[in-house]
């Protein structure tokens, strides 16, 4: 039977940093991944934000296929006839080095898996693992259909569904409410026309948030981003809720309601689908993080639950690259003592506690109840909306003053005790 | 855009010997009565035939396991392709 010292299961973002950081040290590491080629089964919204990873993966970046430079950053409150965008634009986002990228994950990846490869590490696509090798109670390799490898630590880096972490005994089965369900659109459009439409320069690209009505009051919102000749346009749905939602809706056909609206229609006018792709993502804060490790495992990225929806911002890869680093450092702490069981592996775990990791999922940890209140998605866009049109509107009537407008819409929409509750509840994030 | 259309535009290499997702009937007819399945498929592979039987189009699944995550009565034996198969982003 074959042996190598660490078996990396999965070639995304968190398992080719784990295997970049092991085969610098010197480590023998094996990459296998079930996809044709690395990025092949992987989806982004998508963004990284690089800033948080820079510390620990310092040197990678200067020729990595970015898409463009993020330099621009709107969100986006929906009402069902009305919308309010707010634009920020910082000199600080055009300064070096640059602090977030739009990519796609089917070029990106297999770049990285090429970095891994270069500094020795093996990557191996077209294999699937379908179960773990044990012995005594401790993970010692994985098994293919036609094949068994067996290595001192098996990475789970198998992705948000992670049956490696299921197999290990690390995690329960999924719960709906930890989970949301992301569509996404590629849409093909000339790199000057998406330069015009977003006001940016060659090079520069925009983010753009939105929540509403979009959703239908379902947990979610929508995502666009400007990658080089393509814009990737995408909403997102607690799993919880899209199941039970009455009467029923499809999140195709929110999508399709999604594109249809005037706002987005300006923006895609003339462009070209070119991908539907659809993925899960983790959306329990830590109430969804599984075990992390066991006798000769651990679970990486998003198979280790590790993302974050701030409502504002949405981030995974950074944290997925990050984990894989400090799973590797882990890992090759455990070698050093050539003790592979959990207690030596813990100090993964004790590094996510000490990184930026579990100190924002925790600082973060209720942002998921606030999400689950439906008045964020129906009415209080259509306050804000409404406030906004009243005073902006000049009609054929005298206008009130604006002071009086917006105590009016106090009076009305704000004195009742579930929106103070609601704002009672915001002290939590 | 339908949702035949936006399949459309992926590439999928069907395995035409061993579909990845199976539906165990017996449970679903008997245990399941809500059918969440039929809904929150992204690709809308799950369709409920004239005897009442829930039936799933496997080769457009995007892998995504929504549909896993929402069968609560374990209804659905669901694994990843075999290498080789299901859908290759291109772009992702």
């Amino acid at each position: 039977m074959e042996k190598v010292e660490v078996v990396v299961v999965g070639a995304g973002l968190a398992g080719l940093a784990t295997a970049y950081v092991l085969a610098e040290a010197g480590v023998e590491a094996l990459v296998v991944e079930r996809g044709d080629y690395p990025g092949s089964k992987n989806v982004t919204g998508g963004r990284l934000y690089l800033e948080p990873v820079r510390p620990y993966l310092p040197d990678l970046w200067d020729a990595a296929p970015f898409e463009r430079r993020v330099v621009k950053e709107r969100l986006t409150m929906m009402a069902p006839q009305a919308s309010i965008t707010v634009e920020l634009n910082s000199n600080n986002f055009r300064k070096e080095p640059a602090y977030s990228f739009t990519v796609l994950r089917a070029t990106f990846d297999q770049w990285l898996a090429e970095k891994v490869g270069e500094k020795g590490a093996m990557v191996v696509p077209g294999y699937k693992v379908d179960d773990l090798l044990t012995e005594n109670g401790r993970v010692i390799g994985i098994r293919s259909s036609d094949a068994e490898i067996q290595a001192n630590v098996v990475v789970a880096a198998d992705g948000i569904l992670s049956f490696i972490a299921e197999k290990a005994g690390l995690r329960q089965r999924h719960d709906p409410h930890n989970f949301a369900i992301g569509v996404k659109e590629v849409i093909e459009l000339p790199e000057e026309k998406i330069q015009d439409r977003f006001g940016l320069q060659e090079g520069q690209g925009a983010a753009q948030l939105f929540f509403g009505s979009i959703t239908d009051g379902m947990m979610g919102g929508g995502f666009l981003y400007t990658n080089r000749k393509s814009l990737s346009l995408g909403l997102v749905i607690g799993i919880h809720d899209l199941m039970v939602k009455q009467p029923t809706v499809q999140p195709h056909d929110l999508m399709e309601a999604f594109k249809a609206r005037p706002e987005i229609q300006a923006l895609i006018a003339g462009g070209n689908p070119v991908e539907y792709s659809a993925h899960t993502i983790p959306e329990g804060g830590l109430r969804g993080i599984p075990k992390l490790v066991a006798d000769g495992i651990v679970v990486v990225g998003d198979a280790a639950g590790l993302a974050l929806n701030q409502a504002v911002t949405v981030r995974g890869m950074d944290m997925a690259l990050v984990s894989g680093v400090l799973a590797a450092r882990a890992i090759l702490h455990a070698r050093e003592k050539n003790d592979f069981s959990a207690a030596t592996l813990a100090h993964y775990e004790q590094a996510l506690r000490e990184s930026f990791i579990l100190k924002d999922i925790t600082t973060f940890q209720h942002m998921s109840e606030i999400l689950s209140n439906p008045r964020l998605f129906n009415e209080y866009p259509q306050i804000a909306c409404d406030l906004f049109e009243q005073i902006l509107w000049i009609g054929a009537s005298p206008k009130e003053k604006m002071s009086s407008t917006a105590l009016h819409m106090v009076r009305q929409k704000f004195l009742n005790p579930a929106v103070l509750g609601d704002l009672w509840g915001m002290r939590k994030v | 855009m339908n949702i035949e259309a936006k399949l459309g535009l992926d590439v999928f290499q069907v395995d035409s010997e061993q579909p990845h997702i199976r539906i165990n009937h017996e449970i679903c007819q008997t245990r399941c009565t809500i059918r969440y399945c039929l809904h929150v498929c992204p690709a809308n592979l799950y369709t409920l035939n004239e005897e009442g039987k829930v039936l799933v189009n496997y080769e457009g699944c995007l892998e995504c396991g929504t549909c896993f995550i929402a069968c609560r009565d374990d209804a659905l034996t669901w694994h990843y392709p075999r290498a080789g198969y299901g859908v290759q982003h291109r772009f992702g």
